[in-house]
């Protein structure tokens, strides 16, 4: 990499979020297997943290993004905060979602966070859809739909970016390429290639590396500032690779044997940005220094949470419906 | 008042809706020709095609896209064009739109009108005749609600697009042409059921154009000195218990009669919470379709059908087959 313009503070940012969101999973892993204080599943996005990192630094407050059942990282890059987001994961009162959620459902409506989803590939059409309420309401806001490579194989994949594509509107779909659907290889279940897909949709794509968070946020910063100027959907590939299993219990002997360690070795986006940022001449301690920061933080948001008690019993009923609501009538 | 057609009245309810509120749109296949029925004739040319969207056949992007639209603030009316083709957009709807905001913990809102014109229209045949309130019915989160006549069809679409939660809007398609009396300024609560007609001997109670065909047999009924009295439900979540447990009360006598499969339909929900409250003189009967398929041959689709005769003659038994 040519260094002589690289922008160290925008590096150290960018390093700071990412060494977030791996704390915040960290943590939410050592809760879930030390403490069983997680309740469900959750979905680790431990390697993958540039794509979000990368790509929500471009946004503005009130510009939308959906993600998927994989979304802790796209919820704390979007502005969420950390002893919500924990909550929510434990299930307790305080959390994003009052607990109802979980990690699989996880939204911040205050940041324009629609949703995790526990379907996949069903953010897809919501996320056109959020698009096209903001060209019928004429803002000036983009939405992003993030989505797994897996997910291209599903219907709404196809409906969704064709929909986009027909009405005109302000999104950018981001292809999280980590290669793997749960335990298949993804490409051993996809005919063609996803980009061609998105291509002969009518997309302008591009296909990034998508663990090189300095080059795809400027990436990025050009989609996402073409997509506003001109209302037109673009499609981005961000080929990246998840370093741990499909959940945090997930094994992942599926795997050819080495290969994750060799991937982390050389992909991990946090060890490839702490590297320049060394050429550049910034110490280790002050890299250490960030890590530890954001390792604190993700403690005190799990000490709050841990403290946090389950959401009143009565609430179980509320936010169903207005009409109709279980509330005054379940039977 | 006006009269006029069971699709004008709702199209009416439409366009009072948009021109309120510029955030109301309607999203669906051909609306800009007007919809496959006819009932968005007209709009396209006051509105615009981008509040009278056209939309690519695909029933789950409609549904989804929708849905998003509602989430970024505005208040989409989803054309699904026939009940059975909404069942392409199961998830969206089940789902998604349903139970947003519960899982977001009361983040969000879906306020949609899903319109799914349904049930039975000469040789449509086993995809296009179906009736599938009960399934939605046992949806939270959603409102469900069977108009069968013009007046209600103006109002409850009225109430529908007014309303912040996601209501699914079955319109009965062999009534389209039904013309009826619209009082534009008669409002419609759901979960209020209409009296149809009163009587002492024996409750009627249904749904949709199921409800006509039991005003069409109360007429039969009382000819042959039964009074029947018939309750439209409208809605079916939430529906009217206290308006049928005060006419069974009244009658003794419950017949609960819907287009609907029989098996596992809203007339088991409505006769077993009736049975669970309230005595009765004679044991409480439904009436709906076999647990068979919507054949094309008239003689075939017939043998799914209920009709009015047959609607007299099951209260006509219960008269007579009273316990002494
Ligand atoms: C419709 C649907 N089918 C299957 C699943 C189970 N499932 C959850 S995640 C997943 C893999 C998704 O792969 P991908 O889209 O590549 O996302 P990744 O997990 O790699 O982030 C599967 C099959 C689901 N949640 N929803
Ligand atoms: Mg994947």
């Amino acid at each position: 990499m040519n260094l002589s313009n690289f922008d160290q503070d925008a590096g150290l940012r960018r390093l700071h979020m990412m060494e977030r969101i791996r704390a915040f999973e960290e943590t939410a892993r050592r809760a879930a297997i030390d403490e069983e204080l997680v309740l469900g599943a959750i979905h680790l996005s431990i390697g993958q943290e540039a794509v979000a990192t990368g790509i929500i630094e471009n946004l503005r407050r009130d510009d939308y993004i959906l993600s998927t059942h994989r979304g802790h990282g796209h919820t704390l890059a979007k502005g969420a905060q950390a002893d919500a987001m924990m909550k929510e994961l434990l299930g307790r009162e305080g959390g994003c979602c009052g607990g109802k959620g979980g990690s699989m459902h996880i939204a911040d409506f205050g940041v324009r966070m629609l949703g995790a989803n526990g379907v996949v590939g069903a953010n897809i059409t919501i996320a056109a859809g959020a698009a096209h309420g903001i060209k019928l309401l004429g803002g000036d806001q983009i939405v992003v739909c993030f989505f797994g490579d897996g997910a291209s194989n599903r219907g709404p994949f196809l409906e969704g970016v064709n929909w986009a594509g027909v009405f005109q509107l302000p999104i950018l779909f981001v292809c999280e390429d980590n290669q793997y659907s749960a335990s298949t290889l993804t490409s051993d279940m996809t005919s063609g290639n996803i980009a061609d897909r998105a291509r002969a949709l009518g997309l302008r794509t591009t296909e990034a590396d998508g663990n090189d968070v300095t080059a795809l946020a400027a990436t990025a910063a050009e989609i996402t500032a073409r997509i506003r100027e001109t209302g037109t959907p673009e499609f981005l590939m961000a080929k990246t690779y998840r370093i741990s299993g499909h959940t945090y219990f997930d094994p992942a002997t599926y795997r050819p044997e080495g290969e994750a360690e060799r991937m982390k070795a050389t992909t991990c986006p946090i060890a490839r940005l702490r590297e320049t940022l060394s050429e550049t001449g910034v110490s280790t301690d002050e890299l250490d220094g960030l890590a530890q920061e954001a390792r604190a933080e993700m403690d005190r948001a799990l000490d709050a949470a841990r403290d946090a008690p389950w959401p009143a019993d009565e609430t179980a009923f509320a936010d169903v419906q207005d009409i109709g609501s279980p509330l005054q009538e379940a039977f | 008042m006006a009269v006029m057609s069971y699709a004008d009245a709702a199209k009416l309810a439409v366009a009072e809706a948009m021109r309120d509120d510029p955030t109301v749109w309607c999203v669906g296949e051909d609306l800009g020709r007007g919809g496959v029925f006819k009932q968005y004739t007209g709009l396209v040319e006051e509105f615009g095609p981008q509040r009278i969207s056209d939309a690519p056949i695909s029933e789950a992007a409609i549904m989804g896209a929708a849905f998003g639209a509602a989430m970024a603030g505005t208040r989409p009316i989803v054309e699904m064009r026939f009940a059975d083709f909404a069942l392409c957009a199961t998830d969206e709807l089940v789902n998604q739109i349903a139970k947003a905001r519960f899982m977001f913990g009361g983040q969000s809102r879906a306020p949609m009108v899903i319109r799914k014109p349904m049930g039975m229209w000469r040789s449509s045949a086993a995809q296009h005749s179906q009736s599938l309130e009960s399934w939605y019915a046992h949806i939270p989160g959603l409102v469900v609600c069977c108009p069968a006549t013009p007046q209600d069809n103006y109002s409850m679409m009225k109430a529908a697009i007014a309303c912040d939660d996601p209501v699914v809007y079955l319109e009965h398609k062999n009534i389209w042409a039904h013309e009826g009396e619209v009082d534009t300024t008669k409002a419609v609560e759901f979960g209020k059921a209409a009296l149809r007609r009163s009587g002492q001997h024996v409750t009627l109670v249904s749904w949709s154009h199921t409800a006509n065909l039991c005003v069409e047999a109360a007429d039969t009924l009382a000819r042959q000195g039964v009074e029947a009295e018939v309750i439209d439900l409208r809605s079916l979540w939430p529906w009217d218990k206290a308006a049928v447990f005060d006419s069974v009360r009244k009658t003794g006598r419950l017949l609960v009669a819907h287009e609907a499969v029989s098996v596992a339909g809203f007339g088991a929900e409505v006769v077993a919470t009736v049975a669970q409250n309230i005595p009765m003189k004679t044991l409480p009967k439904r009436l709906g379709s076999p647990r068979g398929l919507i054949a094309y041959a008239p003689n075939l689709e017939d043998q799914m059908r209920v009709t009015a005769p047959m609607i007299a003659k099951a209260a006509q038994d219960m008269m007579e087959n009273e316990p002494a």
